[in-house]
């Protein structure tokens, strides 16, 4: 293989070859920008912040290990010492961070190269990448619709082929969602699996760190690289992270829960043909299918949308124009400083999301709104610990829809709210799930879009969602089909 | 509307945020959208449901001791918009000060 082609390798191919010598860091790290991210990202433009010199330094600096040479995207809300760490907000302009966030400390340990920081909705806020300072990403597949979000850029730097490998933060499905949209998979860890040390915080009972990849054992790889208590963030557990080594074990004896009375209505049908497919190819690979009834995903997006929205009011308090970020000029005192800067540079996600968790939390409406909440909370969780009762894992669709266009929900907070529907429940619950790509939906009247299925499990349920993941794409029921975990599939249709 | 447009000025002050006046109604209308959607969670039944906490059950406690960690104060200043001789610097606090 050549050295312009090396960004079609695995992660673990591309480790692998840079470990035995064949391929230098250097060459590893810049196949992906001089190939793919030169014929796609002036349109794509899923990276916020790119340093060749930052880059080169880091491919000088690696070290050796499970991701020797593998670049990696990371999202724009991890703080990193060599590139700006912003948000994708005003408020953060030119914000460099003095550490580095836990995981990307493990990344670097493990031999990875941060490649750049990817684009995102401001502050994780919104299901598009439509909400950035920096305007919107674009969906490779096809550049009128959006890539999902929050972390649309490493969604869709990773489906274009600028690395194999990218890490977002899922709250409320910010991972699973953007995978679902661009065609890759996409991880959220059991909550207290990854460190949140150096994560800006959004909803901190709900945040997760997440990893994109273009194949389940380049997720597993990275989880194992990742996953462990961290003494710098208390919400880490203390006990080891599931063994995620045997992710091509298969799904044998495995019974999936299969809970129909969720796509009922509301769901698109390439939705739910992808759905069908890949149950069909898990139980072809020894899996058992149960029917289950599950909560409409409704009251976790009332839920979530309280519960986010007043820990968000809580954690943004501390953009205020004095250590960091973004100040406004020529305020009469210090707490028109405060409100001027915060008008002026955040946007108006990010301050509508402010307003509803400060009234969710303010006197008078607390308990009918925030502990209602709490309470609602409670009771999914139940619902989830009853499924997991009868199967090993569940499968729905990650989201109701394929890929839509720009501009088509943001006059809409609500609907666009409402697409995350499917995900949500995963962080209220504290539970892993994983977004398996089922290759592309027919065309339908333009490009062929990405469709997908989302797996959910109990708490360190890991393994055996990589598993039953691993087990669909070696089928080649993705489009994507692994040969020796390296292969070629569908790119984006050049233009 | 759940939520009215004084209610709205309200929050906004208390968020330390300046909603422009002729935003203020569609805020309120956006505002009560989602909160009407949230009062689905009146027909879910909670009976026996505590709130939930999202502390892990075995999260440790850790020793109140300093750790490994240091941040000079010139890196904990880098990033500030305006500081001074060691201090991060902000507009008058309180006005009138009697010499």
């Amino acid at each position: 293989m050549s050295a312009s082609e090396l960004w079609r390798l695995s992660a673990r191919a591309l480790a692998e070859r840079v470990r035995g010598g064949k391929v230098t860091p250097a060459a590893a790290v810049e196949s992906g920008w001089e190939g793919p991210g030169a014929a796609w990202e002036a349109d794509v433009r899923a990276v916020a912040h790119a340093d060749t010199a930052a880059r080169a330094r880091g491919a000088e600096a690696v070290r050796s290990g499970p991701l020797q040479g593998v670049p990696v995207l990371v999202k724009d809300n991890l703080c990193t010492t060599d590139y700006l760490t912003t948000c994708a907000s005003k408020i953060l302009a030119g914000y460099q961070p003095p550490y580095d966030a836990t995981v990307i400390r493990r990344l670097r340990a493990a031999g990875a190269v941060v490649t750049g920081k990817g684009n995102m909705d401001e502050f994780a806020m919104g299901s598009s990448t439509e909400y950035s300072c920096y305007g919107p990403t674009r969906n490779p597949y096809d550049l009128a619709r959006v890539p999902g979000g929050s972390s649309g850029g490493p969604a869709a730097a990773v489906a274009y082929g600028l690395c194999p490998v990218g890490l977002g933060s899922d709250t409320g499905g910010s991972v699973r969602q953007p995978a679902a949209f661009c065609g890759v998979f996409g991880l959220k860890p059991t909550y207290g699996r990854l460190s949140r040390y150096g994560l800006v915080a959004f909803g901190s009972s709900l945040d997760q760190v997440g990893i994109f990849a273009r194949h389940a054992g380049d997720v597993a790889d990275t989880y194992a690289a990742l996953a462990g208590h961290d003494r710098f963030d208390a919400t880490t557990r203390g006990t080891p992270a599931p063994d995620v080594s045997r992710w091509d074990a298969g799904v044998q004896g495995m019974t999936f829960g299969w809970p129909a009375n969720l796509w009922k209505e509301g769901v698109d049908a390439a939705v739910v043909e992808a759905l069908d497919e890949a149950a069909a190819a898990l139980e072809r690979a020894g899996a058992r299918r149960v029917a289950i009834e599950f909560l409409p995903g409704e009251f976790s997006v009332a839920t979530y949308y309280l519960v986010a929205t007043a820990e968000a009011s809580s954690n943004l308090a501390r953009f205020d124009g004095v250590r960091y970020g973004f100040r406004h000029e020529d305020s009469p005192d210090v707490r028109a400083l405060y409100t001027r800067t915060r008008s002026e540079g955040f946007g108006p996600e990010v301050q509508r999301r402010i307003l509803l968790g400060t009234y969710a939390l303010s006197a008078g409406y607390y308990d009918a709104y925030y502990l209602t909440a709490q309470r609602a909370r409670t009771r999914i969780r139940r619902e989830y610990e009853a499924a997991f009762a009868r199967c090993d894992f569940m499968m729905l669709p990650a989201s109701p829809t394929l890929a839509f266009k720009l501009g088509e929900k943001t006059e809409n907070p609500l609907a666009m709210y409402l697409s995350d529907i499917f995900t949500i429940g995963a962080n209220l619950a504290g539970i892993p799930g994983l977004t398996v790509p089922m290759g592309l939906a027919k065309a339908n009247g333009g490009p062929a879009l990405p469709r997908a299925v989302q797996l959910l499990g109990p708490d360190d349920a890991e393994p055996r969602l990589l598993a039953a993941g691993r087990a669909l794409e070696a089928r080649g029921e993705v489009a994507r089909i692994g040969r020796e975990h390296e292969t070629e599939f569908a790119w984006p249709t050049r233009r | 509307m759940t939520i009215t447009r004084d209610e709205v000025k309200k929050i906004a002050e208390l968020a330390r945020l300046e909603i422009p006046e002729a935003r203020i109604e569609r805020m309120a209308g956006e505002l009560s959208a989602v909160l009407d959607f949230a009062g689905a969670l009146q027909r879910l039944d909670l009976e026996g449901c505590e709130p939930s906490v999202f502390a892990p059950a075995d999260a440790p406690l850790r020793e109140d001791a300093l750790d490994d960690r240091r941040l000079s104060q010139s890196a904990a200043l880098a990033a500030a918009p305006e500081a001074e001789q060691g201090f991060f610097l902000v507009p008058p606090i309180v006005e009138n000060l009697a010499p």
